[in-house]
């Protein structure tokens, strides 16, 4: 086997050194019914790289890659063009086989990394600090809203209508284990709900997202105001962290803390993980905050060198007390955000977003020139929800027999509701061909 | 003025109705450099052995137990900003809060200082 | 006052002394190159990357107003690799050496795996395509499944988890759900031993219950009477992580399983340490109900610095229909995705979408490498890689329990008694020796724990130049040159660093220089 380098010479003379028969006789404390005899039954033996790749390959090939077929999916995950530079150094072993930097002096890559990407995060959504990343924007949701609960000492959040169903769900999930209150308001596809009307006494935070799931763009500098006057949170939800390249950042807003999805940045589709969730607050909050944290320091002969800190929240330290049960993050996923976004800069991440902006209004008035479709939103980034006269599903469906991916319908996510409503996300990828083809598609389709 | 110890290495010194808690040099060496010190709010009711404080050094958290009943009328802010206080003088500077005793009588079943003494070195 | 971790050293020591860094006038010292902050090597106006103008047309951003600036800086694509290469040269990695982290399983990375994760019809795959145009990936997903639930014996799995620790919350969150399901609502508890992973409080703890300690043996196994005098109607499940985190085999575990079964609770198990048994002993077969599984562990996907991991959770069939949504079933039509839980038993949500794709691709790839006749010889060489660490090291360390181990060793501070040079000593000079440092002071229930685990992928050559090393260290430590491990590292690109500091005055991101002329204001 390929991987294992011990040859049956070294392992009879390391044996002789333990002083054991066998390697089975080390597995002694094994009851003697558990221990199989040999390899396990009902799989394969051993596979070389071709095989396996072979194997794989023909696997692989029964998906349409959405890069092969003109695609217009969004709903909380984004295909973006990735330059060739990020892959290339999120390979690099130093980084890809690494652990978590607890031995700062052999790590200071990482950290530093850590570093600029908490930097960066904070930048983006106008926050004090961010921390070293979360699984996804879904989790960072709702560590965010159980952050809230410890700040404010107060068990109830409200959930925005505008909040991704699948966020809204691991939430509440998380509610009902852990012990609080997540009251989700009914959907809401054109951002007309009233949230601050509905903060009580009780209300620890507000969760809203911006842009909504179904692509509102909204202002909640209001809403900080009255979530303050009551002594609530504002959580800010972005999934799509490209659109903080042209909205006003949720700090700016007002926000308490921001739970985004990072996947924009240098990570690919890949099915739906892994993705990189981002988690930022206001300075007072920091030590209420889950996950890791890392912080500049000195060394011995005072160099300026970075370290894991405020490590006392954590679970390997805090145990039962600590903030989250957290241990993994997405250091990889976090390390491609980061140097994609280095990549733009400035320039680039603001010049990208417009371009996102600009290809979404062409795109809303093709598909809105298609007999029968409305666009159902004002205000939009990079996504938008159409209105159909026809079920959305089955028309995704045909779009998919005509090799065209054409959005998420409204349905899949709200199942047995607002079954006529499509969602439509256009990136940089999407050409003036691809954006022609899906509204001639669609008009045959509904036609 | 007495000074009483708890088994959980608090101290607490008294002064009329009021007492001062704070942690014990055996526990500033056992924790370490410490980082941060979380206090209680002014005005709050102590329940004796309950949590009452938070302690934490780079690679330890503890929390403080309440040696005494009370409420708490003075916290030392000074930790806030310099919670070495606690390591360069556990027994005064690096004083947690003041507390008006409700229940005395639970001084009674505290160790003095010699008493104490003897605890840690039979615990080590 | 109650302490629940060991206080160790996080200062400098005074006795560090200063060393003669460099002496270049750069600072730099030949492949050791000093690197800036990105943010300090900005130029406005840079770009790395090429972007077509947008089309002019309105914006429709609702009467927003759009952002004024950001605040990133710019810098050309041969910039950002120099910066990232160089910050990656500081770093200790599997691919340069052995790194003997306990309870960590830093195996080989296979590069095949990288490959595999990258096929367009696994990684250019969006999650809510049409499920008619992701058979493949579901295929991966279904494929996964099967080799997970063999191997473990059990009936049912979910793959949604993005790591251990979010395994182990899914694991509690079905055991709650089944006792509820049961209207048993009386059970508040869960045990778990004193050796655990800090996750496994912390998860019981988050789920709403109180979490009660179960004490050690004197071999470093759970006390089996202790256990039994605190099960009861009142006890909902216990975590046990098997091998434990002292790296030994739980040999009374049937008993274990028995008694909390007879409890009325269930056996979870913590399945952070399967690479010693996996393709050997099937977890079913130990009694156990549920486990998850880390990806990153076991079936080598990268740590990457920190994650992605991933921890799958299988089910005996006890537990098995409360798995959370989503799951891919065999329908008609090929594969399907079930997204939503409905009226069924499914007890929610754990993320946004189904799970780490990208690290079901590596798994299954290196699950394929081994098949089970390779999976078995893995199993049985990282072993007896830890038992010949362990044989080679007894003499001058001091074991806290008596083997055989399973694929880790664990020694405590005992040989170092009297030195003045402590575990953390120890550690930072073996960096200097070019190795990665064992785990350090956990599991908690030994004094100054040092928690070796080599795994299969290490040589007999790799172990031997390791083992001479710490017998090296061990003996110098004796020798009372407590002045060298004080300084120690000294060839590293940071000596140690002050995580005091770090900790009193946090700073944790880069802020902009005050300009001159608003600090001349002032």
């Amino acid at each position: 086997m390929r991987y294992l380098p011990l040859t049956e010479a070294d392992r009879q003379s390391m044996l002789a050194a333990i002083a054991a028969p066998s390697v089975d006789a080390l597995f002694r404390d094994v009851p003697e019914a558990a221990h199989l005899s040999g390899p396990i039954g009902g799989l394969s033996n051993h596979l070389g790289e071709l095989e396996v790749e072979r194997l794989l390959g023909a696997m692989a090939a029964k998906s349409i890659p959405a890069g092969s077929v003109p695609s217009f999916l969004g709903a909380g995950a984004y295909r973006h063009h990735v330059p060739a530079t990020v892959d290339h150094l999120v390979q690099r072993g130093e980084f890809l086989t690494a652990y978590t930097p607890y031995q700062p002096e052999v790590s200071q890559g990482t950290l530093q990394v850590l570093f600029e990407f908490q930097t960066q995060v904070a930048l983006l959504t106008g926050m004090d600090v961010a921390n070293a990343s979360m699984y996804d924007g879904a989790t960072a949701c709702a560590e965010a809203v159980m952050m809230a609960n410890r700040v404010t000492r107060k068990k109830k959040a409200i959930l925005s209508g505008g909040l991704h169903p699948h966020y809204r769900d691991t939430t509440t999930t998380d509610a009902r284990f852990i012990g609080f209150d997540a009251v989700a308001l009914p959907a809401d596809p054109e951002g007309v709900e009233d949230l601050a009307a509905r903060i009580d006494d009780k209300t620890s935070c507000v969760v809203v997202q911006n842009p909504s799931v179904f692509g509102q763009v909204r202002d909640y500098s209001d809403l900080a105001k009255a979530c303050q006057a009551k002594g609530a949170l504002l959580i800010v939800v972005v999934t799509e962290a490209l659109s903080l390249g042209l909205l006003p950042p949720p700090g700016e807003m007002g926000a308490d803390i921001v739970a985004a999805e990072g996947q924009s940045f240098g990570n690919a589709l890949n099915f739906g993980g892994p993705y990189v969730g981002l988690f930022a607050v206001k300075d007072k909050y920091v030590r209420q905050m889950p996950g890791r944290l890392c912080g500049e320091t000195v060394d011995a002969d005072g160099r300026r060198g970075f370290v894991l800190t405020l490590s006392t929240r954590e679970q390997h330290i805090r145990r039962e007390k600590a903030t989250s049960n957290i241990c993994t993050n997405a250091g990889l996923c976090a390390l491609a955000f980061s140097i994609h976004l280095s990549l733009l800069g400035e320039e680039g991440v603001t010049q990208l977003a417009k371009l996102n902006h600009a290809k979404a209004v062409q795109l809303a008035d093709k598909l809105a020139a298609v007999p029968g479709v409305s666009v159902v939103n004002d205000g939009f980034f990079n996504e938008f929800t159409v209105k159909l006269p026809k079920p959305a599903a089955g028309v995704v469906e045909a779009l998919a027999q005509r090799r065209i991916l054409g959005g998420v319908p409204v349905s899949r996510l709200y199942p047995g509701e607002m079954d006529d409503l499509l969602l439509v996300a256009v990136t940089e990828t999407n050409t003036e061909s691809d954006m022609d083809a899906f509204a001639k598609a669609l008009t045959e389709v509904l036609s | 003025m007495t000074v009483k110890y708890t088994k959980d290495h608090e101290w607490v010194r008294v002064e009329g109705d009021v007492g001062t808690v704070g942690v014990s040099d055996f526990a500033q060496h056992q924790l370490g450099d410490v980082v941060f010190v979380e206090l209680p709010d002014v005005g709050r009711t102590l329940e004796k052995g309950k949590e009452a404080a938070v302690v934490e050094s780079v690679k330890a958290a503890s929390d403080v137990f309440s040696p005494v009943s009370g409420e708490v009328i003075e916290v030392n802010h000074d930790l806030e900003n310099e919670p070495a206080r606690v390591n360069t003088g556990a027994q005064t500077e690096g004083w947690f809060f003041k507390l008006r005793l409700s229940n005395p009588s639970e001084l009674d079943g505290l160790m003095d200082e010699a008493a104490y003494k003897a605890f840690v070195e039979e615990s080590n | 006052m109650s302490m629940n971790s060991q206080g160790r050293p996080s200062a400098i020591p005074a006795a560090s002394g200063t060393d003669a860094v460099t002496g270049t006038f750069t600072g730099n010292r030949g492949l050791q190159i000093e690197e800036p902050l990105i943010f300090e090597q900005d130029s406005a106006g840079r770009c790395g990357v090429d972007l077509p103008e947008a089309p002019k047309v309105a914006s429709r951003l609702g009467g927003v107003k759009p952002r004024a600036k950001v605040g990133l800086p710019g810098l050309a694509e041969p910039q950002v690799v120099r910066h990232y290469t160089r910050l990656s040269q500081k770093n200790y990695a599997i691919d340069s050496g052995l790194y003997p982290l306990g309870s960590c399983t830093m195996k080989h990375n296979p590069r095949l795996n990288e490959k595999m994760a990258r096929l367009p019809g696994f990684a250019d795959v969006h999650p809510l395509q049409p499920e008619s145009t992701v058979q493949g990936a579901l295929e991966l997903m279904d494929t996964l499944a099967h080799w997970l639930k063999t191997l473990t014996g059990m009936a049912a799995v979910t793959l949604a988890p993005a790591a251990g620790a979010h395994g182990e919350m899914c694991g509690i969150m079905a055991i709650r759900s089944a006792h509820e399901a049961k209207g048993d609502t009386g059970r508040t508890k869960i045990l778990v031993p004193e050796s655990a992973h800090g996750t496994n409080p912390a998860t019981a703890a988050a789920c709403g219950y109180t979490v009660e300690s179960i004490p050690a043996t004197a071999d470093g196994r759970v006390d089996l009477d202790a256990l039994k005098a605190k099960l009861g109607p009142d006890v909902a499940g216990l975590m046990l992580t098997n091998p434990n985190t002292c790296g030994l085999f739980e040999r009374e575990i049937l008993a274990i399983a028995e008694a909390v079964h007879g409890a009325g609770a269930y056996f979870y198990c913590d399945g952070a340490n399967f690479n010693a048994i996996v393709g050997r002993v099937r977890p079913a077969d130990l009694g156990i109900d549920v486990m998850h599984i880390n990806l990153h562990k076991t079936f080598s996907t990268p740590h990457g610095g920190g994650g992605p991991g991933s921890g799958p959770v299988v089910f005996a069939e006890s537990l098995a229909p409360y798995v959370p949504v989503p799951y891919v079933v065999h329908g008609a039509d090929g594969f399907q995705l079930v997204e939503t839980a409905g009226e069924g038993p499914a007890f929610g949500r754990m993320k946004a979408f189904h799970g780490q794709m990208g690290m079901f691709t590596r798994a299954l790839s290196y699950m394929l490498s081994h098949g089970a006749d390779g999976l078995w010889q893995a199993s049985g060489d990282a072993v007896l890689n830890a038992n010949y660490v362990m044989a080679r090291l007894q003499d001058v360390m001091t074991a806290s329990f008596e083997g055989p181990c399973m694929h880790e060793c664990l020694f405590d501070d005992r040989f170092l008694k009297g030195t003045g040079v402590t575990t953390l000593d120890i550690a930072k000079a073996l960096i200097d020796e070019g190795f990665h440092p064992m785990t350090m002071y956990f599991p908690l229930v030994v004094h100054g724990a040092l928690l070796i685990e080599p795994t299969e992928t290490e040589s007999k050559a790799g172990l031997d130049q390791f083992i001479d090393a710490l017998r090296s260290l061990a003996e110098r430590a004796k020798s009372g040159d407590v002045a060298y491990f004080q300084g120690a590292p000294r060839l590293t690109p940071r000596r140690r660093l002050d995580e005091t500091a770090a900790a009193r005055k946090p700073v944790l991101r880069w802020v902009p220089p005050v300009p001159a002329e608003a600090l001349a204001a002032e």
